[in-house]
């Protein structure tokens, strides 16, 4: 293992390992705090980020943050390397490696033929000494597209994974919130349900009723319903429909092991859903959620600082070639991320380590009424978020999960920053949304119909 | 599409033709729009909702005042405090809010034994998330379990009043009074529309470390959801089952509940695939 030193000012910092070196040089946050591995000053967090700097990335690929012998998350890093794609760089420091990237010769293209030469550990690195502006301008040169029924993180679009969660699981309920959402043109991710219950046969119900819905108004988009991965093996078992597969996975193998999981598991899901073959224009099966502190929670962490927890959690994700990955970024709580301030950078770490790496990433852009935020901070969030080329955000009516009880972004959000930036759906669903009469976009200017379209309209009659 | 749809001269707030649907669900659907943003009323609703939630987090319970409501009633009450001084260290130390601060461990230690003797229970009542659900929720709560052990013939301890405290608190409580039982009574994390949620939860034999799996939890107590009376239901069910069997938590498995959902077709019951 080895030992650091740096020395500015008057004063010499020693980190005893790379683990220490890249939590000390880690921006602040309260999870590391908690942790008891975060910079003791300001200063020493600085020291930290210029001894960073100054590491050569091969170090990376010597030195393990948790040993290889003893978790799987880092022998799939290590074993999954690609010294080819990796050379381009291989002479960089991770503080010539920043400049690299803010430069012209990391385009689209030299980024994507870089991912599978990158470790999470490198990326977490770059992302620990670059500013917000950094982490936007070179996240949105990185273009991810995966496809299941439609098309998504193609230039110009922003997708929406349409909530519509009930407390008690409720057909009609979840219904409602769905018309909601699809008449303000969200849902194109996904429609997604997180189940009040874990109740097998109530989850087989939802996955029922979200594939008549796709299948009666012929939505050009999936469905999920979000429970635990070997649920959904069960549910593919019994001969459910299931679209995605679902699971929250972390970058330790003992936090994957907290949830339920390991990579043989989650490879089982994986060829489950692929077997089903319900995707029409793509095979990317798999629906991932992450978030900075889930090891920490755990007790998992190994002394390693949340945000390379996270960026490691995106080396799994990566292995099953992922529709959506979703780093649920502010619902964790004070105790990880205190403010609007740490979760704003979290969330912008999150998706620039996950682009980087290869994956479809969005985000969960929300809050708890216990952490030091509000919809100003989300709304910061948001605009920095798009501004950045998110691939999908949360739709979810008036930003309030009536069964999670947090909130995050709402149906109008999605509107906002679709104008404010011009962006649009999925293609086939923007195509479906104008076929249906319910939303026509040219360019910043969205219009949106003003009565319920004819298909929709006749449904409601039938209400009691 | 067709030429109705697009505006001429557009009224400052659009609403949505379907709010017959807000019967349906408690979710904000049908809120309208103004361009394509929310409109005014929505929009102040949700920011009024919001605050309550972050008085609720941060309102200091009243102790004195709680003890003194207790007193009315005839229940003693004693006073404790976590190991974090304030809100804002409780909220990013949830380990400190788990611990006793040394005072209240010399408090409850010195207890004399004809305050409190190996008593078969006792309550812990803590802020949590919310000193409101304490203050609309927790005497009338106390009075519920107070009944209860009389019939069961239980002794109960004074109540443990605790500030800043974490649900894990109440173990450390039980332990050093060396109680049977310890019922905790907290505030829990407020929703938008559910700021003065109490939670209750229970531990056979309570001591220091132990996790979530040796609890069992119940869950929205307020107005709009779970009752007194059935929570006292469901918490006397629990705790005759743990004297019997001498354990909670994940092996207690709270059969006072009834499978709901099960079975129905639900995809049927939805009016959007509905013939």
């Amino acid at each position: 293992m080895a030992a650091f030193k740096h020395s500015v000012g008057s004063q010499t910092y020693h980190f005893d390992s790379l683990r220490e070196l890249m939590a000390k040089a880690s921006p602040e946050r309260s999870g590391d705090y908690l942790a008891g591995i975060a910079a003791q000053s300001a200063a020493e967090r600085v020291a930290a980020q210029m001894a960073l700097a100054n590491l050569p990335l091969k170090h990376f690929l010597q030195e393990a943050v948790i040993p290889y012998d003893s978790d799987e998350v880092t022998r799939l890093i290590m074993d999954s390397h690609d010294p080819a794609a990796f050379a381009p760089i291989s002479h960089l420091t991770v503080g010539a490696f920043r400049e690299w990237l803010l430069g012209e010769q990391a385009t689209e293209q030299s980024l994507a033929s870089l991912t599978k030469g990158l470790t999470p550990e490198m990326v977490a690195a770059v992302s620990k000494i670059m500013r917000v502006q950094d982490l936007i301008l070179v996240a949105q040169k990185v273009k991810v597209v995966s496809a299941f029924r439609n098309t998504i993180g193609l230039k110009g679009t922003l997708s929406t994974r349409l909530q519509p969660n009930h407390p008690t699981d409720d057909p009609a309920g979840i219904s409602a919130s769905i018309l909601d959402g699809l008449m303000y043109g969200n849902g194109d991710a996904v429609i997604g349900i997180n189940p009040a219950t874990d109740n097998l046969a109530s989850i087989g119900e939802l996955l029922k009723l979200l594939d008549a819905v796709i299948q009666r108004y012929q939505i050009p988009t999936q469905a999920c319903v979000l429970t635990h991965v070997t649920s959904s093996i069960e549910a593919i078992e019994r001969g459910w429909p299931v679209d995605l597969v679902f699971q929250s996975i972390a970058g330790t193998e003992a936090a994957n092991a907290s949830f339920g999981v390991n990579l043989q598991v989650l490879q089982e899901g994986y060829e489950a859903a692929l077997s089903l073959k319900r995707g029409t224009l793509g095979q990317n099966v798999m629906y991932f959620e992450t978030g900075q502190g889930s090891a920490l929670s755990a007790n998992a962490h190994h002394a390693v600082d949340q945000q390379t927890c996270e960026a490691r959690a995106y080396a799994v994700a990566r292995q099953y070639k992922p529709l959506l990955v979703n780093t649920v970024v502010g619902f964790i709580g004070p105790e990880y991320l205190y403010n609007g301030k740490q979760i704003t950078r979290a969330g912008l770490e999150d998706h620039f380590c996950g682009k980087l790496l290869g994956l479809p990433m969005g985000c969960d852009i929300c809050y708890t009424n216990h952490a030091e935020a509000d919809q100003d901070d989300m709304d910061v969030l948001l605009t920095l978020l798009a501004n950045a080329g998110i691939n999908y955000i949360m739709g979810i009516p008036g930003s309030d999960d009536i069964m999670l009880n947090y909130q995050t972004t709402s149906f109008h959000d999605a509107l906002y920053v679709r104008t404010l930036l011009g962006l649009k759906p999925a293609p086939e669903f923007a195509a479906w949304l104008e076929q249906m009469q319910i939303m026509r976009q040219h360019g910043q200017r969205i219009e949106l119909a003003q009565q319920l379209p004819p298909a929709f309209n006749t449904v409601l009659a039938h209400l009691p | 599409m067709s030429d109705e749809l697009v505006m001429t001269t557009p009224p400052t707030h659009i609403p949505n033709p379907w709010q017959s649907l807000r019967q349906l669900t408690a979710a904000r659907i049908g809120l309208g729009r103004a361009g394509c943003s929310l409109p005014t009323q929505a929009q102040l609703d949700f920011q009024f909702a919001h605050a309550q939630a972050r008085d609720a987090v941060h309102l200091a319970l009243d102790t004195q005042r709680l003890a003194t409501q207790l007193q009315n009633y005839g229940l003693t009450s004693i006073q404790v405090r976590s190991r974090a001084p304030e809100r804002h260290v409780y909220l990013q130390r949830p380990d400190w809010g788990r611990r006793l601060s040394e005072e209240s461990v010399h408090t409850l230690n010195t207890l004399q034994p004809q305050v409190v003797d190996k008593p078969d229970v006792v309550v812990m009542i803590g802020d949590g998330l919310s000193a409101l659900a304490i203050d609309h929720h927790a005497v009338p709560m106390c009075l519920e379990i107070k009944q209860l052990c009389q019939q069961e013939n239980w002794s109960l301890a004074p109540i443990v009043i605790a500030s800043q405290a974490r649900v894990a608190l109440g173990d450390e409580v039980g332990e050093l009074l060396h109680a049977k039982m310890v019922v905790v009574l907290i505030g829990e994390r407020p929703g938008l529309s559910s700021p003065d949620s109490l939670g209750i939860y229970f531990t056979y034999a309570p001591k220091l470390g132990l996790t979530d799996a040796a609890r069992n939890c119940i869950s929205n107590v307020r107005l709009e959801g779970l009752s007194y009376a059935t929570a006292a239901y469901r918490l006397a069910y629990l705790m005759r089952e743990a004297s019997k069997r001498q354990l909670s938590g994940v092996h207690l498995k709270d059969e006072a509940d009834m499978p709901v959902m099960v079975g129905e077709d639900k995809a049927g019951l939805s009016f959007l695939v509905r013939l």
